[in-house]
């Protein structure tokens, strides 16, 4: 027998006694206020991360000095122009000498202070994490209210990798002192600029 | 300014430097203080005084582990003791916190609860399901019936494509599979490349807990280990250093790998979709840079549909850290243009354990380690004293599955208080679970002599309510018997320098009889 047909057997053999419906999961009330946009940028604050609100001829005023002291920019956004060709990239490894990643969001959530990116944002996936910096733009109008309701979109049945970011890489290994950029990114600023219309 | 602003020098480390001065770890835009991922909720003020650190249990063959012993040894190191103790404990209160922040929490964790118990009742139909998704979308899936089992079929995955360097992010299941150590037998380069584990696998030592696997070494342990081993400075303790030089020595590993390896926090079986949650990035690193990618799947992680993942989500983060939900929530569905994507979906006794009446329900863990942050014995005896995989209330209860005759005194090592059960984000009835080993090993004989006739004792008592009731309401004497059985005893140190606490004057039950009866009554 494989082990497959013999671990499908065991599991028949030993099905837990009693009824275990699937329970309905109710839909919750969102622990966010109607300001979808301050609840969203309040969480990715206390998650380290930061937001920049877009000049008025500038969409990256905020986070411009970073982008100036850049050598490398990868930019996966109409936006901004960037200095690396993310559709020219032979390996994911290549991206690893990146400076700034500049992406969109598919969306963000108020809860927690996340956006998600799908390998269609993001051109090659490695750039989110191998980058020293990510800079993400979000459209105000694309920010869900909670986690539940970010489960009910369809991108995490399509996509061959889906990615909810929150704030920048972290760790507190060692003695619980917090620290950005373990192995990911350094720091993750969320530029709220709505989609240029097609 | 106050002193508030300059934590460095506050916490008395040795080299203050590494850290940029534009770092924006500690303090956010706002300039609020950060305690996200595992942080802490105030600065750590651990004394700059070094002392060994006391290493885990001795391990000899199948004989049972002497839990207490190096509970004995990890106490009698007291500036460790007293770090990690004050470390879980403040993850423990984030997780409060975090909980009672939340008006449903009850309601997630009964639904939790029940979606796990429903999924693991139909675990075949769900497997097969998940299996069929995952092949739809491009993905090999392979079968292991146990750790070697899984170790082969990797070695396997490996040797087909001419790999030899392997880059992997946290997962129990491979620790439990003893995958490391078959490796390096078999000539491919293993990186861990989770911090945590990181030092872990440096220091030739297993991870001490599921979520923040070095929890039980101080800041000097690690620079010690790294100075050793990676070339730092020994004398440069500072945490930003450190975890620096990591992954600054680690980034050429994640470049150069043949493959990828990472665990699994819930696999989805109407997409087939496998989900992890990570602090660091490590394991999109791993899954999202090689051109292999391998996942291993303990197949208690299987949920139905993707809805469910908005409960599970909201729990995971919450009971394990006290945020909101990690830095990173990945779903790799299926392969990148040009590489290979696999899972191993491993059995590893998990199919024998649905068929324990009393012990299924521990299937439905998540891994989140709440158990262990709110364990007085886990928070004075350290991750390693069990000398198993699984550390605290939860490896009290998984471990003997996998060997009852080595992991025979591990329920034991419990104040059968209930804070496990009470905090656990799907409801396993963790301490009534740690009883019921007990009585299993006591009546299989797998016992010590000196621990059967606790046993016997304290079975006579506490399989009758009644009696217990009794026991309990003569207050006195009842502590001084019953839980020196049930709670205390000679072989458990982590119970010395602890007073049992003044017993209530009058218990719960007996004031329920008093008031609320009699209130029933009027």
């Amino acid at each position: 027998m494989s082990a497959r047909d013999a671990i499908l057997a065991e599991i028949r053999k030993n099905r837990p006694a009693g009824d275990h419906p699937l329970p309905e999961v109710p839909l919750f009330t969102p622990l966010v206020g109607d300001d979808l946009v301050a609840e969203f940028g309040e969480r990715l604050k206390r998650m380290g991360g930061r937001i920049a609100e877009p000049g008025a001829d500038d969409v990256f005023a905020g986070v411009r000095e970073r982008l100036d002291g850049a050598k490398v920019v990868a930019s996966a956004v109409p936006e901004l122009a960037g200095n690396r060709d993310l559709k020219a990239v032979a390996r994911p490894r290549d991206v690893d000498d990146v400076d700034v990643a500049v992406v969109r969001a598919v969306f963000g959530i108020a809860e927690t202070g996340s956006v998600l990116f799908t390998q269609d944002q993001l051109v090659v996936n490695a750039v989110a994490y191998l980058a020293q910096h990510l800079v993400v733009l979000l459209d105000p109008a694309d920010i869900l209210p909670n986690v539940q309701a970010a489960y009910r979109r369809p991108e995490f049945g399509q996509a061959a990798y889906a990615v909810l970011h929150t704030g920048p890489s972290a760790t507190a290994d060692i003695e619980g002192v917090l620290i950005h950029g373990a192995q990911g990114v350094r720091s993750l600023t969320v530029v709220l600029q709505p989609r240029a219309t097609a | 300014m106050s002193e508030e602003l300059h934590p460095r020098e506050r916490e008395g480390v040795v080299n203050p430097v590494v850290r940029a001065p534009d770092d924006e770890s500690e303090r956010g835009q706002d300039g609020r203080r950060l305690d996200h991922a595992e942080g802490t909720s105030k600065p750590i003020k651990a004394p700059a005084q070094r002392e060994p650190q006391p290493r885990g249990a001795k391990i000899r063959g199948d004989r049972p582990i002497d839990q207490g012993e190096a509970a004995e040894r990890f106490l009698a190191a007291p500036l460790h003791a007293a770090a990690h103790d004050e470390r879980l404990w403040d993850l423990r209160r984030k997780r409060d916190n975090a909980a009672h922040g939340i008006p449903e929490w009850e309601e997630l964790r009964e639904l939790a609860s029940q979606i796990k118990q429903h999924t693991l009742s139909n675990l075949d139909a769900y497997l097969e399901q998940f299996e069929a998704a995952a092949k739809a979308n491009g993905v090999h899936v392979h079968w292991a019936r146990d750790g070697a089992d899984h170790n082969r079929i990797v070695l396997g995955i490996l040797r087909d494509h001419g790999a030899k360097t392997l880059v992997k992010s946290k997962s129990m299941l491979t620790e439990e599979c003893g995958f490391r150590h078959f490796m390096e037998g078999e000539g491919v380069e293993i990186i861990e490349t989770d911090l945590g584990e990181r030092i872990q696998q440096l220091d030739n030592e297993e991870p001490s807990h599921v979520v923040v696997p070095a929890a039980h070494k101080t800041r000097f342990d690690v620079a010690e280990v790294f100075a050793r081993t990676l070339g730092t400075d020994p004398d440069n303790d500072d945490a930003h250093y450190l975890a620096e030089s990591q992954r600054e020595t680690t980034r050429p590993y994640i470049l150069n790998a043949d493959a990828g390896l990472t665990g699994c926090n819930f696999a989805v079986a109407e997409t087939g979709t496998v989900v992890t949650c990570t602090n660091e990035g490590n394991a999109d690193l791993s899954g999202n840079v090689p051109k292999l990618q391998i996942h291993s799947i303990g197949i208690e992680k299987l949920i139905p549909c993707v809805e469910h993942l908005g409960v599970f989500l909201r729990i995971l983060a919450r009971s394990a850290l006290g945020s909101p939900i990690t830095q990173y929530t990945s779903h790799f569905r299926g392969p990148r243009a040009g590489t290979e994507m696999h899972y191993v979906l491993v059995d590893n006794g998990r199919a024998a354990r649905l068929g324990m009446e009393a012990f299924w329900t521990s299937l439905k863990c998540i891994r989140c380690g709440a158990c262990m942050n709110t364990c007085p014995v886990y928070r004075r005896s350290g991750g390693l004293s069990y000398g198993a995989t699984y550390a605290g209330p939860i490896g009290l209860i998984i471990d003997p599955t996998f060997n009852k005759r080595k992991y025979s005194t591990l329920p034991f090592s419990s104040t059968m208080n209930g804070s496990c059960t009470n905090v656990c984000p799907v409801k396993i009835n963790i301490h009534e679970q740690i009883f019921a080993w007990r009585k299993v090993l006591a009546e299989e004989h797998q016992i010590p002599m000196l621990k059967q006739g606790m046993m016997k004792a304290a079975g006579a008592v506490l399989s009758r309510p009644a009696a217990y009731r009794a026991a309990i309401g003569a207050a006195d004497s009842a502590l001084k018997v019953l839980p020196r059985f049930a709670v205390y005893n000679p072989l458990n140190t982590w119970g010395k320098k602890r007073e049992m606490p003044d017993a209530p004057r009058q218990s719960f039950h007996a004031w329920y009889k008093e008031n609320r009866m009699k209130d029933g009554a009027k």
